[in-house]
């Protein structure tokens, strides 16, 4: 798939909706633009597999009402812009089926704040996207409706769980898409799609309306064509929320802003853990390019280190499945969904679920319940949530001897083929350098540092809680200084 | 501690999960070898630790207890799979199970 851009002349989101409110472009053009690309790219259930839903009339309608809005000088931040929701987020148009059968066609009754911020900032939703079921899984293939393809190469597995909008975002349907993130479902495939994706600090976005998973690690992420756009897209959803109370009162600032910051004293860690003598020689020299790249701009570049880091997937295996056991039991064919009938209620329960929920949910529900049934409790939960309390404290220490960021490979590798990680603990090492951050509830980002034989190479920047400001600084320095480097 | 069949079997019952037999067999093997990557949790020195149960940020507020008015834009009706008179249906619990397999 060849990457042009849908939206014109237009540089980015911001530059299109300037043009959009100067009226030298229209948000039906946009939006005609934006439809026409994902036709083009095949990108329904017959071709790569990125947009589950769609309603073209409905975005037309409301690229028409914006407009018609532009007379009367508006400010909306994303006026006219189209954007791709993954499909765990809810909207009243199109349906919210988490990539699951027992979700399978369910149009959900409310908006999900994050939704309704976007739409209330002039953005049209034209479509939700592919994901691995319930957001479990790190390649789309755990999705009901089949697996979401790589737009660099339709042979390889975009990422997951956010796979769909990661792969929406690179085949140039939308310059901005939501996903979530529980343990990288974001990072991971925007490294694996060559695009930016961000997950904010743990109750910097609302998650009303975002379909639960594991309640202390979720959060809402965004992705971007390129930084600038993640940061537009995650000013317009980021802050408190009367709906959910885990949303934080802290002043939201204007990410765009930090593509002015110097990186001039800016400390940055690189943790020796994730640089392990076993890392693609290839992936480290695209790292330490982007380091390179940081200090040449006055960054100072500190060797840190994170100890607890190999237990990270062990810890994130045994807290998010007990989690998702939880949450996930609300899904029994009562009140909405999927309901099969069978001998009583019991059966009911077990013959919706059970056909309802496709196999690595299934295996998650065991495990989360296992470990959190009697007798194993202590031994792995409680063992598990303890710890989480070393991670944290990994970063704490890291982050109070004075660095500001640390920076990291996204992943351990490039887009691997489908069907190349039959065994889930494999497919569950592809976390392996994502997942601390959703333990302790950092700030983390990832952005495209290079390709490995074609392939996009992303790199993590982290940055401690609520400061997502910082990172944005040092993407927008390092997306400039690397320019074409970064996608080659 | 390995993972038995008969631990399975007890897990989808708690899960309300029904499984085919091939379906249980297989689990046993699954859950094992997963559960064998998280005995390197044994190896940290736990002691005294607090349990991190969520992020501790100063995330977390309290709002007046009245809840916001959240509109539906459609129905129960819309959505359930079986409604009566503004009641959610479901099967009878006469035939529901009996009181010893229940826990």
């Amino acid at each position: 798939v060849s990457g042009t851009s849908p939206q014109g002349d237009a540089a980015n989101a911001a530059a299109l909706r300037e043009s959009i409110v100067r009226g030298t472009e229209t948000a039906v053009h946009a939006v005609n633009a934006s439809l026409h690309r994902a036709d083009e790219v095949r990108a329904g259930a017959d071709g790569l597999n990125i947009v589950l839903s769609r309603d073209d009339a409905d975005a037309r309608r409301q690229a028409n009402a914006a407009d018609a809005r532009r007379a009367d000088a508006p400010t909306e931040a994303l006026l006219g812009i189209p954007v791709l929701l993954k499909d765990n987020i809810a909207t009243v148009t199109m349906s919210t089926s988490c990539g699951s059968r027992i979700l399978e066609g369910y149009v959900s009754p409310f908006e999900a704040t994050a939704t309704r911020r976007l739409r209330d900032a002039g953005a049209i939703v034209v479509g939700k996207t592919n994901m691995d079921e319930f957001a479990m899984g790190s390649s789309t293939e755990h999705s009901a409706f089949g697996p979401t393809k790589n737009p660099i190469d339709p042979r390889l597995v975009p990422g997951g769980s956010s796979g769909g909008s990661a792969a929406g975002v690179a085949a140039g349907i939308t310059r901005i898409a939501l996903g979530s993130e529980t343990g990288g479902s974001v990072r991971q495939p925007a490294a694996f799609c060559g695009v930016v994706g961000v997950k904010p600090t743990y109750g910097r976005v609302s998650r009303y309306g975002l379909v639960a998973f594991a309640s202390s690690l979720d959060q809402i992420g965004v992705f971007g064509a390129d930084v600038d756009d993640a940061a537009l897209g995650l000013r317009v959803i980021a802050g408190r929320d009367a709906l959910d109370s885990t949303s934080a009162d802290v002043p939201v600032p204007d990410y765009r802003q930090a593509s002015g910051e110097s990186m001039r004293g800016m400390v940055i860690g690189r943790p020796t853990e994730y640089f392990p003598a076993t890392l693609d020689p290839q992936m480290l020299e695209r790292c330490e390019r982007a380091l390179d790249a940081l200090r040449a701009l006055g960054a100072e570049v500190r060797d840190v280190s994170l100890p607890h880091t190999e237990l990270a997937i062990p810890v994130y295996y045994i807290i998010a499945p007990a989690e998702a056991s939880s949450n996930l039991a609300r899904f029994d064919g009562v009140r909405y969904g999927l309901r099969l009938t069978g001998d009583g209620l019991r059966g009911m329960y077990e013959a919706t679920r059970s056909r309802g929920f496709g196999p690595e949910v299934t295996r998650r529900i065991m495990l989360g319940t296992y470990v959190l049934s009697a007798g194993y409790y202590d031994a792995y939960y409680r063992k598990a949530m303890q710890v989480r309390s070393l991670l944290a404290e990994d970063f704490r220490k890291v982050f109070e001897s004075g660095v500001h960021l640390m920076f990291t490979p996204t992943t351990p590798s490039t887009a691997f083929a489908f069907g190349a990680k039959s065994d889930p603990y494999d497919m569950y090492l592809s976390d392996i350098f994502t997942v601390t951050a959703n333990l302790v509830g950092t700030p983390a980002m990832s952005l495209p540092i290079g390709r490995i034989q074609g392939l996009p190479v992303g790199g993590q920047i982290i940055a401690s809680h609520f400061d997502e400001y910082r990172m944005f600084a040092a993407a927008y320095a390092l997306e400039r200084a690397l320019g074409e480097e970064a996608h080659r | 501690v390995a993972v038995t069949l008969d631990d399975v079997r007890h897990i989808a019952m708690l899960a309300r999960l029904g499984l085919s037999d091939e379906r249980a067999t297989k689990l046993v093997t699954e859950l094992n070898t997963i559960l064998e990557h998280m005995e390197a949790l044994s190896k940290a020195d736990t002691a005294g630790l607090e349990p991190m149960a969520a992020v501790g940020t100063s995330g977390m507020w309290l709002r007046p207890d009245q809840g916001p008015k959240i509109p539906l834009e459609r129905p129960p009706e819309s959505f359930a799979p079986a409604m009566r008179d503004a009641f959610l249906l479901v099967p009878r619990l006469s035939t529901h199970e009996d009181a010893e397999s229940a826990s």
